[in-house]
């Protein structure tokens, strides 16, 4: 019993320790953007377009991809049940709010989390193992700077834009199935897709991106500062930061659709 | 050596990895001007002490002062004011795998001086003349052979003029030939520059054809300092054993 509550409280004490060691790399990486540039250390605007073309440009295809075959999944499910209703012409809103609310921003974060999540722990998990970190640190040049602000910077502009074709794409698969298989009007569907489509449901989804981009980025850098042990620890840490984040994207996206579910916001 | 002036003090020095001690109550000084090396086996702690004299890791007990500045008690500032001071050659040349050569030796001056970029990129191009490669300036880390690397690492860690370079096992892993031209560059750049270099290294011909004066550290414990002869005509079984290489000794390999 008393090994069993040493092995619980030893854990809380870890998950403090990280979830601090989280926070404060966070807030140094914000303290870079905000006030560094009256610190004489300016953003680094070539390295941020050179990560925004990496991270949002690249990665065009397959959100596009994912969320236009969930789109047109999402149509196929619900048909049935809404033709015993008689409403199956409500597959374009049932669709269009899904994919902007819910589906849309999260599938999008899910697949850049593997991608660029991954990537970005990968390189800068690289970068410790084979002391470039601490030449960085040893040259005084702050690595979380030099590194993670343009990532950050990026992603935060990036995930959102990303988020948007998602949308559309998603949108446009339910379409798809919509005017080909369920033999809707194409005019008609576009019709009842933006009746019932409100500010709020646009909104809402793009909020989530904002968050989803700064999760994405700081566990990517988190995990990579964190790289112990050579390329196993490289590989270790990419698994650890993809999985943590998918967790931490749901658990976000619960709490913001609470909060917008509660509070009516 | 006594009308010197101290570059670097260590006094008393002791660090603790994981309830392991790994450096125990070192002291030495380090003169102005001079090449020292630090030389022991794998394992022993020296690269450890590189790094706490360095101020990349702190050490638990024990004080290490450069010039009159107790570098333990520097805020965050001042200590990385103080980097601009030193250099760093590490053991993998650790250049960052996305710059060019050029970027990666103009790198520090692009972010601590307000120069011009194209000074700073003639700057890069005279410090990279000085380990003898010029004309690999847009060459990739990835591109170029390991020696060349620490040359490239050389270039970098000298790119702001500093007082001091530390040295990580500057020659390890390189043929002979690369060996040499890397002690005499290190040589030549120490005289050249009237810089102070502290060479970490288990390699005994680049130690007796650097060292000014030599630190033997065995399990994190400082064994003898002294001048090339004295190391040599050491009377402790430990540097003997170490300089000539005799299997049989105190030194185990299995400790």
């Amino acid at each position: 019993m008393l090994s069993l509550l040493e092995h619980i409280g030893a854990k809380v004490e870890s998950w403090i320790k990280i979830s601090s060691e989280f926070l404060q790399l966070l807030l140094e990486t914000l303290y870079w953007i905000v006030l560094g540039p009256f610190k004489k250390r300016p953003i680094n605007f070539s390295s941020t377009i050179a990560q925004m073309v990496f991270m949002g440009l690249n990665s065009i295809v397959i959100v596009f991809f994912v969320t236009f075959f969930t789109g047109m999944v999402l149509a196929m499910q619900a048909a049935p049940q809404l033709e015993k209703m008689g409403g199956v012409i409500y597959v374009a809103s049932l669709v269009s709010i899904s994919i902007c609310r819910e589906l849309g921003p999260v599938l999008t974060a899910l697949v850049i989390a593997g991608r660029i999540g991954a990537a970005i722990t990968a390189e800068i998990g690289s970068m410790k193992v084979n002391e470039q970190i601490e030449a960085l640190d040893i040259m005084a040049i702050s690595p979380v700077r030099f590194l993670a602000v343009p990532k950050l910077l990026a992603l935060f502009l990036m995930l959102p834009c990303l988020t948007i074709i998602g949308d559309a794409a998603g949108i446009t698969g339910g379409y798809v199935i919509g005017t080909t298989s369920l033999k809707i009007n194409s005019g008609l569907y576009m019709q009842i897709a933006w009746k019932f489509l409100t500010h709020k449901d646009l909104y809402t989804g793009l909020s989530k991106a904002f968050v989803f981009a700064i999760i994405i980025t700081m566990v990517g850098v988190y995990q990579g500062l964190k790289t112990k042990g050579g390329a196993v620890g490289v590989g270790r840490a990419t698994t650890i930061s993809v999985v943590t984040s998918f967790i931490l994207i749901i658990v976000a996206d619960c709490i913001m659709t609470g909060i917008y579910f509660f509070w009516g916001v | 050596m006594n009308n010197r002036k101290v570059a670097i003090s260590v006094k008393n020095v002791r660090k603790i990895f994981n309830g392991r001690v790994v450096l125990d109550n070192i002291s030495f000084d380090i003169y102005e001007g001079e090449t020292f090396v630090i030389m022991g086996g794998s394992g022993s702690g020296k690269s450890t002490l590189l790094r706490i004299m360095s101020g990349a890791i702190p050490c638990e007990e024990g004080e290490v002062y450069f010039r009159d500045k107790k570098l333990n008690e520097l805020s965050s500032n001042e200590k990385d004011e103080l980097k601009k001071r030193f250099g760093m050659c590490f053991q993998s040349a650790a250049l960052l795998d996305f710059l060019t050569v050029e970027e990666n030796v103009s790198l520090p001056l692009r972010e601590h001086t307000r120069l011009d970029s194209k000074i700073i990129s003639l700057t890069a191009k005279m410090k990279l003349g000085l380990v003898g490669l010029q004309g690999f300036e847009n060459y990739e880390p990835s591109t170029i052979s390991g020696g060349m690397k620490k040359r490239v690492g050389l270039a970098r860690a000298i790119a702001l003029d500093p007082e001091i370079v530390f040295y990580d096992e500057p020659t390890a892993g390189l043929d002979p030939i690369v060996c040499a031209v890397v002690d005499n560059l290190i040589l030549d750049l120490t005289k050249k520059l009237k810089l102070t270099s502290i060479v970490v290294t288990h390699n005994m011909e680049s130690v007796f054809r650097i060292a000014d004066r030599i630190a033997m550290v065995y399990k994190g414990k400082l064994i003898q300092v002294g001048t090339k002869e004295e190391i040599k005509n050491s009377s402790q079984a430990i540097v003997q054993q170490f300089i000539n290489g005799f299997i049989e000794g105190p030194i185990q390999l299995n400790e």
